[in-house]
């Protein structure tokens, strides 16, 4: 009975993501693999045939699996002092680690350029100092440059979704063990580690798939000596038109994450133990002593390096013009210089981009927080068979997807190919997983016997809802919110297909810039960039604003 | 908990409701234009073709060239648009194998030259045509007092050593047009021959002609390399983008004879079209000097129709090859996947 209802709930999911997911990626899939009713193994071959692919699915693995694992750790002592310590700014900070996430990789690439580079900042003042050197550092179409991409784009996932958990552990726990004689390392591994692991493990499992089917990262940080499955799929369809291939390729990344989904989601029911939560600003501490201030000063510090310093060489790019300080790229921002058609103020741009990502989060958050609930609440079968499907949204190929939609959504009622509600809908499912990754852990860390005692005392389910579930979740749902927001914000691979041209988003009229030659052209995608991260930036707070509303 | 479902399953019923209701907005006669990226037009030109045929021109953009024509063949049974533009002669044959397009002989053709006319049965129609070809930074060259290079010959020599960035041509399309200027005048037996000696130059190859040009071409912040692989429009281009005006562009393009592969794009009526006579209207329209003198600043690249005025800027600025290597479209569409592969053995591993 009750796990009927729980179904029933999950119609609303199971059709969103029947219609826009699976309809389209079977289509597609179907389309190039069997065109006539028979298996299309002519253009096929070389996947087996040569060692290459078997090569960029080991290569794709394991830089994956190394990202992640570095990620991880330089993040959790950053999610430490989060969860732990109160200062000043510390809410600002926060959301400004998550702005990378928005950014698109050539900007992301400029960035880092003007601060690695052979000219940048880093290798002109070293050379400055000693001049008869080499360049300190070279890191241009390295492996390295990569994972420090990746170190930069997902930081915050760690950050957010660890520390976010970490908050609300309780800390007499620990004070307990400590008591008792245990030393700080020894409780830490023996107590709070175990504790936090289903929210380490939901936060590495999305940074994996992400660095999993990274695509601009490596395409343009990487170089071309280096590709990944997906960067594959992107040359097998777009250059080649080798749709079979493409396919085949988008299928075993789609395996490949089942596979992972399975082992992961074997381990996360195994490492999840329901405790009582605290609210999150109980645990909180002003910093007193020297040793505290100390810990919270480095790890800041290590962090501003990391992804502060990036972003300003950007900020300064865009307010840098031939000589000196100026505001030239901004004031050119506002000119439609050819009267072209296809011209977006920027205001407009900010409109487009904060009117899908508001659309976007809406849909992915109502969505993944009825999905998670089902996953929460629900042991059977179902449960274990579509926590792994939810994930499959964040893993599938967007060019894959995008001519799913071209060829799956073409007739009315589904005539959705040109409709402005696509690029909502599209950027909603790769946020979807996010969500739910996001407030699962707080989901089922909340003990059953609270819903029961509260229902036993003759509460309704919305009463329980409203005075359980809701303040142990908001913050959750909170950090959900935040990168479905992000996501939508900084989307490029899918919105590039689905978007109308007169409607585009902050990425998409950067990229436009960044297409022609011209100073002017660099100058003003520069400022875009800064326009972006500050609409970001102010989205986030908007959002943070209903943390502390009722 | 139910009182909330309810909530949630009227706000969808409420976004579906209300999505259709804008997706059945106003529809007044209108021809779609399915194109790529890079295709722009001034507003005032577009409600000219409205005021003077009475129709409509609705956009429709999807991703780059490649990319726009493979959605344009994925959806041929049920097709997007009445009329595609964008077909550049490297993706010709892809085209015409899959036979989207319907014949239509515009009488703006006689218009323009022979040379540009690629396709006999008037399926795709020349609409403009630009080169590929090397860009140098003119101010660091007089600054080490070397000469700039000018040709495909000179980047092997020593001087030229660890000076030149080019794109992948395998995920870039100037990057494959120069490729092909390579294969143009070196034969396709020697074309590899060359690109072996290129890198042991120290060539620097990336995906993107982005990352090319605004990372690692001297006139970016921090680039290092004074040659690039662009286009011959684009000291144009910096002129016209540039921060302060300036009489004289700060790149150089070099365009002797075989250095440069002459990119051409087409435009043609998408088979399946319900509104043929407007298509054929838009498309006659698209080839009038009113729509090509437009090209050269939207787009930068040449018009095709040789009627049409260029502006100052091109006519004093934008140079275009005298002898620019061109290879068949059926050569390239038997020929392009192999010549990748052997590209990237001898130049990536």
């Amino acid at each position: 009975m009750r796990s009927n209802r729980h179904f029933f709930l999950l119609v609303p999911v199971l059709l969103f993501l029947g219609i826009f997911y699976f309809y389209p990626l079977i289509s597609i899939l179907l389309m190039s693999l069997v065109p006539h009713g028979a298996l299309e193994v002519g253009r096929l071959y070389k996947l087996i045939s040569s060692g290459y692919y078997a090569g960029v699915l080991w290569f794709t693995t394991w830089q994956a699996a190394l990202s992640t694992l570095l990620t991880v750790i330089i993040a959790l002592p950053g999610a430490y002092i989060f969860a732990r310590y109160g200062f000043k700014g510390k809410a600002l900070i926060q959301n400004l680690t998550t702005i990378p996430f928005v950014l698109p990789t050539v900007v992301t690439a400029a960035g880092f350029q003007a601060l690695l580079g052979p000219r940048g900042i880093v290798n002109n003042t070293w050379m400055n100092l000693f001049p008869n050197q080499h360049a300190l550092v070279n890191i241009d179409q390295t492996f390295w440059f990569f994972l420090l991409a990746h170190i930069f784009y997902n930081f915050t996932v760690v950050l957010r979704i660890v520390g976010g958990f970490w908050s609300r552990l309780p800390g007499n726990l620990l004070e307990s063990a400590q008591i008792l004689g245990a030393s700080r390392l020894r409780a830490f591994a023996t107590i709070t580690l175990p504790l936090l692991m289903p929210a380490i493990l939901a936060a590495a499992l999305l940074v994996f798939v992400f660095c999993f089917t990274s695509f601009g990262v490596v395409l343009i940080l990487g170089g071309p000596r280096y590709a990944t499955v997906e960067v594959e799929i992107y040359r097998q369809a777009l250059h080649l038109f080798n749709l079979p291939m493409a396919s085949a390729l988008a299928l075993v990344q789609i395996l490949f994450t089942l596979g992972l989904m399975a082992f992961y989601t074997r381990l996360e029911r195994r490492t999840s133990i329901s405790l009582i939560m605290q609210r999150a600003d109980e645990g909180r501490k002003k910093i007193r002593s020297s040793g505290a201030r100390l810990v919270v000063s480095i790890t800041l510090l290590g962090m501003g390096l990391l992804l502060g310093a990036p972003l300003a060489a950007l900020l300064m790019q865009s307010f840098l013009g031939e000589d000196g300080l100026s505001l030239v790229y901004y004031a050119s921002l506002l000119e439609n210089r050819t009267g072209s058609i296809l011209y977006v103020a920027p205001i407009r741009a900010i409109a487009n981009s904060m009117g899908y990502a508001l659309g976007a989060s809406l849909i992915a958050l109502v969505l993944g927080w009825i999905g998670a609930n089902f996953l929460a609440k629900s042991r059977g079968r179902g449960a274990a068979f579509l926590d792994p499907v939810f994930m499959l949204p964040l893993s599938t190929s967007a060019i894959t997807l995008g001519f799913g939609f071209i060829i799956a959504l073409d007739e009315p009622p589904l005539n959705l190919r040109t409709s402005w509600l696509l690029p909502a809908i599209a950027h909603a499912m790769v946020a979807f997983p996010f969500v739910i990754r996001s407030i699962l852990p707080a989901l089922r860390s909340l003990p059953q016997h609270f819903r029961d005692a509260a229902a036993m005392l003759g509460a309704s389910p919305f009463q329980i809802w409203l005075t359980i579930e809701w303040p142990l979740l908001r913050r959750a749902l909170l950090v959900g919110a935040v990168f479905a927001f992000a996501i939508s914000m900084g989307e490029f691979g899918a919105t590039v297909f689905v978007v109308r041209p007169q409607t585009p988003t902050m990425p998409l009229v950067i990229f436009r810039y960044l297409s022609h030659p011209g100073a002017l052209n660099y100058g003003m995608a520069m400022a875009m960039s800064t326009l972006l991260m500050i609409t970001t930036a102010a989205g986030f707070l908007l959002l943070e604003k209903f943390r502390y509303k009722r | 908990m139910k009182k909330w479902f309810v909530l949630l399953i009227l706000i969808i019923l409420l976004a579906i409701v209300f999505g259709w209701w804008a997706f059945k907005e106003k529809k007044p006669k209108f021809v779609t234009l399915m194109t790529h990226d890079s295709f722009a037009a001034s507003e005032e030109l577009l409600s000219q073709l409205e005021k003077e045929f009475g129709f409509e021109l609705k956009i429709l953009k999807s991703g780059d060239a490649g990319a726009a024509l493979n959605q344009a063949i994925l959806s041929k049974e049920n097709p997007l648009a009445d009329v595609f533009f964008g077909v550049d002669n490297t993706f010709m044959s892809r085209a015409l194998d899959a036979d989207i397009f319907i014949p239509y002989t515009s009488p703006h053709l006689q218009h323009i030259p022979e040379s540009l006319k690629l396709d006999g049965s008037n399926r795709l129609l020349p609409v403009d045509y630009g080169d590929v070809c090397l860009n140098y930074d003119i101010a660091w060259f007089n600054q080490k007092g070397i000469r700039p290079p000018r040709g495909l010959a000179d980047l092997i020599a020593p001087v030229y050593k660890s000076l030149t960035v080019i794109q992948n041509p395998a995920t870039s399309s100037p990057g494959l047009a120069f490729l092909f200027a390579t294969v143009g005048t070196y034969g396709q037996d020697g074309f590899l021959d060359y690109w072996e000696k290129l890198r042991h130059n120290d060539v620097y190859v990336t995906n993107g002609w982005s990352d090319a040009y605004y990372g690692k071409f001297t006139r970016a912040k921090g680039g290092t390399r004074p040659i690039v692989v662009s286009y011959a429009s684009s000291p144009a281009a910096e002129i016209f983008y540039s921060e302060k005006k300036v009489q004289k562009a700060p790149t150089g393009a070099v365009l002797s004879k075989g250095s440069a592969y002459r990119q051409i794009e087409f435009v043609g009526i998408l088979r399946g079209t319900q509104k043929l006579d407007l298509a054929q209207t838009l498309v006659d329209f698209m080839l009038s000097p009113a729509f090509q003198k437009e090209i050269p600043l939207h787009m930068w690249v040449f018009p095709a129709n040789s009627q049409t005025p260029l502006p100052d800027l091109f006519r004093e600025h934008a140079q275009q090859s005298q002898e620019p290597v061109m290879l068949s479209p059926q050569l390239i569409q038997a020929k392009r996947e192999r010549w990748i592969e052997a590209w990237t053995e001898r130049v990536l591993r």
